[in-house]
């Protein structure tokens, strides 16, 4: 039933092949999904990804959609290099938009430049929060962090869900479970005049360039990628495995948080129940396919982005459920994981005759 | 005071059900060596696939479906990990991913529709037993059958050569093929049978205990099962044990107004989560128990022979 064979050395060639593969046979799955559904697959790829990029719109959506994952991504990335699987983002997004509506609600009303600032530091303080609460449950007690970010996030949803329901429900709106409009100066500013996106982007691009000194030339990068590819030789060096942990979860907490909180005060504007498209999962499939790689996942983060949008436009012009994005998303990863085998392994090579031989024998003793 | 506590402890017992299941079917994978972290998304493909087939031929048709579609599910995760090789964690997070957009992808067609479910059935004589008769033996059929299932997963384990080959290659996989199992095969089906369990537990769900279908219905209790392995140290009594708790607690913050404990209900609903952290602190904190009950292989890749 096994198909591969160990290769001498892993494939430099696949490693950077291997996503636009896994995006190729996405494609043609969903191709044939679209097929299943009586639509033309042509028709929905035009849909899909480029009738959304007609306009500049189009192009404001895509990097308003792309800003939140690209940044998530990065402060996963760090963490999946050191092995330590932060899958609870979702939450500490949620907890970052929380943090960061908290001080919007209370300074409304007042006016000055540090009201934005502080809400994003907010949303930072939040998500680090979140993040550092799995970490110190692993270090101290040994708790599986992919279980507990994972249930800190249900937390976080639930939370959220008695704020906007309870204390922070806009005493002047109607019974629906949102808070207060925020006001101007807990705003960010579009950049273009009418376009959604805004001045949050920013954030997200000067993070990019930060996470590539830091992964490529700082000391502790090294660090938490040796943790991750050869626990027994960071021990035997002295790198810290409970400092690997720490740093992981706070630094994926604290982009998380800063996303939230850049979701909440930029095109939401509020704080709602449905305040998050799932950005924080998406982020996981965003770091794998930009190979935990600053600029790769810059690169995948559009993708996904234009995934998300082409799943809205679907929904509105082909009348397909925008569930569907998810489900290209799965198989995006599934895809991606199955090309990853080809780095370190390739096709058996044994030809057929052998082996038929071989079975001859055994099957006559 | 019993009295009030009877209905109590009954709906504790379907509000488990779901969890007796898919922690039962986790727990037989990883005991071949194999982590799934894709239960939820099993779970929800097990739900809708058994909807919509309940729709059609009753409550026992959509438990089959569930057992099906969520061993079929489990297929693409097996070939990824067990004939490729990939990383597990991240293989079954994908398969969580897929299984909630392919759920609510085909459930949209299902969305406001609604069944019938099931009426509990009191088996005679058992449940005339005081106590413990209302509680355990006035259930719907599928609640008996989850005793069913932790009967035979437990025989299995403990007492027969599957259990042993199973565990086998579980601790050891070079060993076990050293003598001649086949190690990939033995963890195809160990990892379908856990599909097929949290199909189960889906189907439950939507077909008995909810009953009908709502996008992401299962709300982590998917992963909820796979803490409680954890929990159960990968013993079937003490999972059972774990789920019941699990499910006192979703039933207790029902009735926790009631009892007049006045917090708001969005953070009940919070309990079993924070609930399921806590346990895994506990029973984390003591490395040596977790080592010595692990499957020594779990998680790790089977390469060689095969």
């Amino acid at each position: 039933m096994q198909i591969l064979e160990p290769r001498g050395n892993p494939s430099q060639l696949m490693r950077w092949l291997a996503p636009p593969l896994a995006i190729m046979l996405t494609l043609l799955a969903a191709a044939a999904i679209f097929a299943l559904l009586g639509k033309s697959p042509l028709q929905a790829f035009y849909v899909f990804f480029i009738e959304p990029l007609e306009y500049a719109n189009g192009w404001s959506e895509l990097l308003l959609k792309a800003s939140p994952l690209i940044l998530i991504a990065q402060g996963l990335a760090l963490g999946f290099r050191a092995r330590v699987y932060n899958i609870g983002a979702e939450g500490q997004f949620l907890l970052g938009a929380i943090c960061a509506s908290g001080v919007a609600i209370y300074t409304d009303g007042m006016t000055g430049w540090w009201i934005l600032p502080a809400m994003v530091l907010a949303g930072a303080i939040g998500g680090g929060l979140w993040g550092a609460l799995p970490a110190w449950l692993k270090t101290h007690y040994n708790a599986e962090e992919t279980l507990t970010t994972l249930m800190l996030g249900y937390v976080a949803s639930y939370l959220l869900s008695w704020l906007v329901g309870g204390p922070w429900r806009d005493p002047a709106g109607t019974n629906f479970p949102q808070s207060i409009l925020f006001s101007e100066p807990a705003m960010f500013a579009p950049v273009f005049e009418g376009l959604r996106l805004n001045s949050s982007v920013f954030i997200t691009a000067l993070a990019v360039p930060l996470f590539w000194l830091f992964v490529s030339k700082s000391f502790m990068a090294y660090q938490l990628a040796v943790g991750g590819e050869a626990p027994a030789a960071a021990r035997y060096a002295g790198f810290s495995a409970r400092r690997t942990v720490w740093v992981s979860l706070i630094v994926s907490g604290v982009t998380a948080g800063i996303a939230g909180a850049a979701e909440a005060a930029g095109p939401v504007g509020q704080l709602t129940l449905s305040l998050s498209p799932g950005y924080g999962f998406a982020a996981i499939i965003v770091a794998w396919v930009g190979r935990l790689h600053p600029v790769g996942i810059v690169l995948s983060g559009l993708l996904l982005a234009l995934i998300y949008i082409g799943g809205e436009a679907a929904q509105v012009s082909m009348q397909l459920p925008s569930a569907i994005s998810w489900l290209f998303q799965g198989m995006l990863l599934f895809f991606l994981l199955g090309a990853d085998a080809f780095v370190d392994f390739r096709l058996k090579r044994r030809p057929l005759k052998l082996w038929l031989k071989d079975r001859a024998k055994e099957q006559e003793a | 005071m019993i009295e009030q506590l009877i209905p109590i402890l009954a709906t504790t017992l379907a509000a488990a059900t779901p969890l007796v299941f898919a922690g039962l079917g986790e727990l037989v994978t990883e005991k071949s060596g194999v982590i799934n972290l894709g239960v939820e998304g099993m779970m929800l493909v097990g739900a809708i696939a058994g909807f919509a087939a309940a729709l059609h031929w009753g409550v026992a048709g959509g438990i089959v479906a569930g057992a099906v579609a969520g061993a079929l599910a489990a297929l693409p995760f097996c070939f990824l990990t067990l004939s490729l090789g990939t990383n597990q964690p991240a293989t079954g997070l994908a398969l969580t991913i897929f299984g909630i957009g392919l759920s609510a992808f085909i459930g949209q067609f299902y969305v406001s529709q609604s069944l019938p479910g099931l009426q509990p059935y009191a088996i005679p004589l058992l449940s005339s037993i005081p106590l413990l008769g209302p509680v355990f033996f006035e259930q719907s059929a599928v609640v008996y059958l989850s005793y069913l299932a932790f009967g035979l997963v437990a025989w299995m384990l403990a007492r027969t050569r599957w259990g042993l080959i199973l565990r086998a290659v579980g601790e050891s996989p070079e060993a076990a093929h050293a003598i001649g199992y086949h190690v990939i095969g033995i963890r195809y089906a160990a990892t379908c049978f856990g599909g097929a369990m949290a199909g189960i537990a889906g189907a439950y769900l939507s077909t008995v205990y909810t009953p009908l279908w709502v996008q992401n219905m299962t709300a982590g209790r998917g992963w909820i099962a796979v803490a409680l392995v954890v929990f159960a140290t990968w013993k079937p009594a003490r999972l059972m044990l774990g789920a019941y708790l699990f499910g006192g607690m979703t039933i207790l913050q029902l009735h926790a107004q009631g009892f007049g404990v006045d917090l708001p209900s969005q953070l009940l609903a919070a309990v079993p989560y924070v609930a399921t952290i806590l346990v895994l602190v506990l029973i984390s904190r003591d490395r040596k128990v977790l080592l010595l009950n692990l499957p020594a292989s779990l998680g790790k890749p089977y390469i060689s022979g095969g």
